[in-house]
């Protein structure tokens, strides 16, 4: 039977009794708690003679109204004075919210806080840069350590399989660029001009860039989350006391493939986007592909794909050693790992960019312009 | 009901997957009131049992029935009120690490019961964690800052969110030292006595087996080949039963539960 439980209030000898009858359990327990609020009686006598089943919530009610309000318990059968007894003596002073904290307090901790972390991830960083630098040395030294499996599998990785992605995206780019230069070239009669546009802007700046920025979402965060969840299952710790240094097995493949592959694939994609160029200069312009390849050759001086070439792998670097940083930071919870990919990938990108900016003012100044 | 009556009963299961048969013509009843210990070699399948019973895995045959309602086909919504009558406490845990302590209790209350107001689901999250034995201080920490003796007593106590009837845990001493592992034992049969649980519990602990357990039932073959009390199964002539309860742990394990016994 699933009674409501209820009670039923009435004074003897001068004391409030309660009566309370049905099932005293969770289900009923919001109105109960209510009503028995606005009761403002002192001395209680709480009846459960009439109660048919009573769980634990109930008997933190009847334990309540005894503690709080002095009440008397009659008419409890055993088995609801053992449930009455646990819930007392489970009755202590359990903390149950975090320590609150002014807001304005908490504001300033959090920008302290992000300020202290920027500084020690970016020390951090060093660090792990000094380290890979020590375990590259050590592999030069020991080329029996030299993992080459492991370097060829983060090249398909990172490289053959990105082909089409990082292609299909700089063909578009490409494309996207000659249209919208066109339009703008045309107003000045300069429509010849974009081919000027794409050449030089493509093999200079897109091609590395938007590559970097695809390796960083697909690789750098692939390399955050491997090792991180590696770190959680303790395989670098089981790798390190077996002797393996985690930092030559793990980090310096995926750091050296994304080296290696990124001049690579930014030349691969400055090479599509010029096709894509090309392609949207022959539709739309009337500019035949001869004559398009033609005019890239005479407009792109060779410095352009030097700066390419050599800011390529240095993207790499970053977004690798951003990737694995991350990766090696986790500890804890599952949580931490998503955290820490997604800021492996901002943090890659992040750099990426600012350290573009300073090759465009370094190369500006040795003349390669 | 009265006690006695099965609380749990499972006919004829079959589980397989892929081409490995996990289970094939399995029957268990689970008795209202008692604390039923499943103990089994390694891929016997007890997990895979418990997850049959508690609805996550599908099995392809077999009736299942806990508190005379059947399960088998069963959609989310009218499982639901089943679901609100048991506890579940598995291997790791399984808090969610992204709340507190006492908002993992909290989760269920709010779920089943929403418009509790929080002060009470506060108290209620409170007496929880007292009742399971952890330190005051537990319920505003997150799992994570918990050591593992301390998060298994934090899954029983949201196992028991909803004052369930039946709880199921999934080998809740492995792992724990024997000191953590013998509070756990005594834990869990105080909670049975006071809150009158039907326990239905996975171990590969022997000393739990001897100091709670009322029935085991073992599993071997692909089905339930023995249930009983301990000396009921060892006057059995199976050569796993023999060999897990006569080994050297199960000799040890023995000794200890009758110099209790004696003591007591």
């Amino acid at each position: 039977m699933t009674m409501i439980a209820d009670f039923s209030q009435n004074v003897e000898k001068g004391r409030c009794v309660l009566k309370f009858s049905g099932n005293l359990t969770i289900l009923r327990v919001r109105k109960l708690s209510e009503q028995l609020a606005e009761i403002d009686a002192e001395a209680l006598i709480v009846d459960l003679s009439e109660v048919e089943r009573m769980d634990t919530v109930g008997a933190w009610l009847v334990h309540k109204l005894e503690r709080d309000r002095g009440a008397t318990i009659v008419g409890a059968t055993e088995e609801q004075q053992t449930l009455i007894a646990h819930v007392t003596q489970a009755d202590q002073p359990v903390k149950i919210k975090r320590d609150y904290e002014m807001p304005l307090l908490r504001v300033v901790g959090e920008v302290g806080a992000a300020a202290n972390t920027t500084i020690r991830t970016l020390y951090g960083l060093l660090g792990f840069f000094g380290s890979l630098l020590i375990s590259t040395w050590s592999i030069i030294r020991h080329p029996r350590r030299f993992r080459l499996n492991a370097i060829t599998q983060q090249f398909e990785v990172v490289g053959v399989r990105a082909l089409f992605i990082v292609g299909l995206m700089s063909f578009l780019v490409g494309i996207v660029i000659a249209q919208q230069g066109a339009v703008q070239l045309r107003q000045f009669g300069a429509e010849i001009y974009t081919i000027n546009l794409i050449g030089r802007s493509s093999v200079k700046e897109l091609g590395v860039l938007m590559t970097a920025i695809m390796v960083a979402g697909r690789s750098g965060s692939a390399f955050a989350a491997q090792l991180g969840s590696m770190k959680l299952s303790e395989e670098v710790d089981a790798m390190r006391t077996i002797g393996v240094s985690p930092m030559e097995a793990l980090v310096f493949p995926r750091v050296l493939a994304t080296v290696i592959l990124m001049p690579l694939l930014g030349f691969y994609a400055a090479i599509l986007s010029i096709v894509g160029g090309a392609i949207f200069c022959w539709i739309s312009l009337d500019i035949p592909p001869v004559t398009f390849v033609q005019r890239i050759r005479e407009v792109v001086p060779m410095t352009d794909l030097w700066q390419a070439l050599i800011k390529a792998p240095v993207f790499g670097l970053i977004i690798a050693m951003a990737g694995c940083f991350q990766g090696m930071q986790v500890k804890g919870n599952a949580e931490e790992v998503g955290l820490r990919t997604t800021t492996a990938v901002v943090q890659g990108i992040f750099l990426v960019i600012v350290l573009d900016a300073f090759f465009a003012v370094f190369f500006t100044e040795i003349g390669w312009t | 009901m009265t006690p006695g009556d099965p609380i749990v009963s499972v006919r004829g299961l079959k589980n397989a997957f892929a081409d490995q048969i996990v289970h094939d013509g399995l029957d268990l009843d689970v008795r209202r009131g008692e604390i039923l210990g499943v103990v089994g070699g390694s891929g016997t399948g007890k997990s895979v049992l418990m997850r049959s019973i508690i609805g996550l895995q599908h099995p392809d045959e077999g009736e299942i029935e806990v508190f005379g309602e059947s399960m088998i086909g069963r959609d989310e919504e009218e499982a639901k009120h089943v679901r609100r009558r048991w506890g579940v406490l598995f291997q790791g845990g399984a808090l969610f690490s992204t709340l507190t302590v006492a908002e993992n209790i909290q989760v269920p209350i709010k779920e089943f019961y929403p418009g509790i107001d929080q002060e009470l689901q506060d108290e209620i999250a409170a007496y929880k964690i007292a009742m399971s034995g952890l330190p005051v201080d537990a319920g505003a920490k997150y799992p994570s800052e918990l050591s593992g003796g301390m998060r298994k007593r934090a899954g029983i106590s949201r196992a028991l969110a909803l004052d369930p009837e039946l709880l199921f845990l999934d080998e809740p001493t492995a792992g724990l030292d024997p000191i953590g592992a013998a509070a756990f034992d005594q834990l869990i049969s105080e909670l049975r006595t006071a809150l009158g649980l039907t326990v239905f519990l996975i171990t590969h602990d022997l000393d739990t087996l001897y100091a709670i357990c009322d029935r085991v039932a073992v599993l071997a073959d692909r089905k339930v080949v023995a249930i009983g009390t301990i000396p009921e199964l060892l006057a059995l002539d199976h050569e796993w039963i023999q060999e897990y309860f006569n080994g050297p742990r199960g000799r040890a394990s023995a000794g200890i539960a009758e110099r209790e016994e004696a003591s007591a």
